[in-house]
């Protein structure tokens, strides 16, 4: 259960090397008692994650999860499920790659469709079934600041992130009645290995300082948060600059 | 009908399953065929955190069974269903001459609800708890069968204080106080700060009443920090009343001035509200007065007199800090108070009061000491405030109250309960299959 003060007491990672997931789950985890589930590809990096909390002292089991195999769905959420409730769900899964090949290359377009948009639509759904289920839970989808209005330079990111952006803000008051809970972060540039190398933009944000938005958002039951906070203004504003002067804003 | 469930605090709803005017036969049936996610027994919804939700699982409503079966006038024995209100048995049993031995802040709450907290009053150092008053009662256990239980019976202790997860209270009897009046004769000090409010407590003056309670001011700080108004007084006899009164001295009349709106501001309980509340409590008590006569609201329930209170924290709700310490421990919650006045977390509905002796129930909440009650509206840094009190709470060999927890930790909790386990023996005794739970039980592991 989450208490009062919005603590949880299990968490489910999907996307389990995620580096936000993974700041997340380690604050969670200095709070209280906390069995937390990686849901990843099986590789040494998700081992070394479930070791890392592990050592802070949670309960931790991997499970084998591919966003892009949406045929395994089903039942890669109900094995996450089989140990008990799960409090809070962070859908934290995606790709980037070079945003040049992905609108040029058909296979990378369509793979980064599969696993931004697609996949977090499949988990969403059944994610929120099982929730339902259990009559308790938040569901915190994490989006982009890209996800606001499409640019040049990474629209084929930003378009996936939309679709996905879009599908939970719907799930938010589909799910309303059921009293699960469902919060969109839209995170402005995190400094990850999924962007390592790039120049980044400004407002820039570490994975622990998108930990803290995100527990934040749970704590208040906000349904929408932006990492870092003032970038919901800017991004409001530059939602409604025309097209001649937003082509070349250096952004 | 599935519905989302809270607690008075407005705090982590959940779903479940309601079943609603049930029959006893009907409460039977629903245990036998529970589900996985379980059973729990709902009143009137006052407990402040989770114990009465059920998240995917069964919620049985319990106020649609609400029969006052019989009230002996020459006995003091009272027989009722468990969805009574202690308001209604205590307009029934006015008349007669007969008073609701223990009553807690609020009338609304049933008698299942207030055996389950094991609720405790004003007059705790001088009638213990609600469980010391309940002559028997019968549960429906994990195998849908209905069991009475008396005090020679350990699961009847069990279930006192065991907050609904031994089975389904339907019915008890309760032994109920004489009087001659349902009026209060009432002392009132104001004290400068929380020493001098102590030294009243501690004089031996405090049993010369049947009931006690002190608010004291959490927020002002400097020379006000902790000053204080103690009330205490005894229940009148019918001679002690003015003559006006004395023609009907066991008239009771409980007015709700008005219902808060179901939409109010998060921001409403905030530091200048509740300062200038502090202030206006404070100053319109009486420095010293001796004797005066006071009706039940007045003097126990004002809250009452607004419905649905709870509402003026705002959508994001509060909670309610409530431990007790034993004496000796005044440092502790001297710091503490010091604490909360620093903190920015504000607080206006703060009590005070010397517990009595403890009640043979594993886990009912009151023991000699002092127990401190706080209302925290809910903002950031909250979680972690009160994890640092619970650290102080348990360091003074101290504990939370289950009625009004919502967000401790479970390893706290069961350290705070030494006898936890006497009493989880107890239950998986009675209900093996874990057919009893509740959004508190999976919360505190219990």
């Amino acid at each position: 259960m989450i208490d009062a003060v919005g603590n949880p007491q299990s968490l489910l990672m999907l996307g389990g090397t995620s580096e936000i997931a993974l700041a997340t789950a380690a604050r969670y985890a200095a709070r209280r008692p906390l069995r937390v589930v990686l849901a990843g590809r099986p590789s040494p990096r998700l081992d070394k994650a479930a070791a890392r909390l592990d050592r802070l002292g949670a309960t931790v089991a991997t499970l084998p999860f591919d966003a892009a195999d949406t045929d395994a769905h089903p039942a890669t959420i109900e094995k996450a499920f089989a140990d008990g409730d799960i409090d809070l769900t962070l859908v934290a899964f995606g790709l980037l790659g070079d945003q040049e090949q992905a609108w040029t290359d058909h296979a990378t377009a369509v793979e980064l469709a599969q696993v931004n948009y697609v996949g977090a639509v499949s988990v969403g759904v059944l994610l929120a079934d099982a929730l339902t289920r259990q009559g308790h839970g938040t569901l915190v989808a994490l989006s982009s600041a890209a996800a606001e209005r499409p640019r040049r330079s990474n629209f084929c990111y930003g378009s996936t992130k939309a679709g996905m952006d879009a599908f939970y803000t719907g799930l938010t008051e589909a799910l309303r009645p059921s009293g699960v809970k469902v919060c969109v972060i839209r995170p402005g540039f995190v400094h990850t290995k999924m962007t390592a190398g790039l120049k980044p933009a400004p407002l820039s944000v570490t994975p622990e300082q998108v930990a803290e938005v995100i527990m934040d958002a749970v704590a208040q039951g906000h349904e929408q948060a932006w990492a870092p906070a003032p970038l919901r203004y800017i991004m409001s504003a530059l939602r409604h600059v025309p097209r001649p002067i937003f082509r070349h804003l250096p952004i | 009908m599935v519905r989302a469930l809270s607690g008075w605090g407005r705090t982590a709803p959940s779903t479940a399953r309601v079943l609603t005017n049930p029959t006893v036969e009907a409460i039977q049936q629903a245990v036998r065929e529970a589900g996985e996610r379980g059973v729990i027994a709902r009143g009137l919804g006052r407990s402040y955190g989770d114990p009465a939700q059920n998240a995917g699982g069964l919620v049985i409503d319990m106020t649609g069974l609400a029969r006052i079966h019989s009230l002996d006038a020459g006995s003091g024995l009272a027989t009722v269903d468990a969805g009574v209100s202690l308001d209604a048995l205590m307009r029934a049993a006015l008349p007669l001459g007969l008073w609701v031995p223990v009553l807690p802040g609020t009338r609304q709450v049933t008698v299942g609800g207030a055996i389950a907290a094991d609720i405790h009053g004003k007059n705790h150092h001088s009638a213990g708890t609600f469980g010391n008053h309940v002559r028997s009662l019968d549960l429906v256990t994990a195998d849908g069968s209905i069991t009475t239980l008396t005090p020679a019976d350990e699961l009847f202790w069990a279930t006192v204080g065991g907050m609904g997860l031994t089975g389904i209270i339907i019915g008890a009897t309760i032994a109920l106080t004489p009087v001659e009046s349902a009026y209060f004769v009432v002392d009132t000090d104001r004290t400068a700060d929380l020493d001098e409010l102590l030294t009243l407590l501690t004089d031996g003056s405090d049993d010369d009443y049947d009931y006690s309670a002190a608010w004291f001011d959490a927020i002002s700080t400097g020379a006000k920090l902790g000053r204080a108004v103690l009330t205490r007084g005894s229940i009148a006899r019918a001679d002690q009343l003015p003559p006006k009164l004395r023609r009907n001295p066991l008239a009771f009349d409980a007015p709700q001035l008005f219902t808060a709106p179901k939409v109010l501001p998060n921001r409403l309980a905030n530091k200048a509200t509740f300062m200038a509340l502090s202030e206006a409590w404070y100053r319109k008590a009486p420095k010293c007065r001796r004797g005066e006569i006071q009706n039940l609201t007045s003097f126990y329930h004002p809250l009452d007199m607004i419905g649905e209170w709870n509402r003026a924290y705002g959508p994001r709700g509060f909670l309610q800090y409530q431990f007790v310490v034993p004496f000796g421990a005044e440092d502790t919650f001297r710091r503490i108070v010091e604490q909360i006045v620093r903190s920015g977390h504000v607080s206006f509905l703060n009590v005070l009061k010397r517990f009595g002796e403890a009640s043979p129930a594993p886990l009912s909440f009151p023991h000699p000491g002092w127990t401190i009650t706080v209302d925290f509206p809910i903002r950031r840094g909250l979680a972690e405030f009160c994890d640092r009190l619970d650290l102080q709470v348990l360091g003074a060999g101290g504990r939370l109250y289950l009625a009004k927890e919502s967000r401790t930790s479970p390893a706290a909790l069961h350290r705070m309960y030494p006898r936890i386990d006497e009493w989880r023996k107890l239950r998986a005794t009675a209900d093996p299959a874990g057919v009893f739970a509740s959004d508190l039980s999976r919360r505190l592991e219990l």
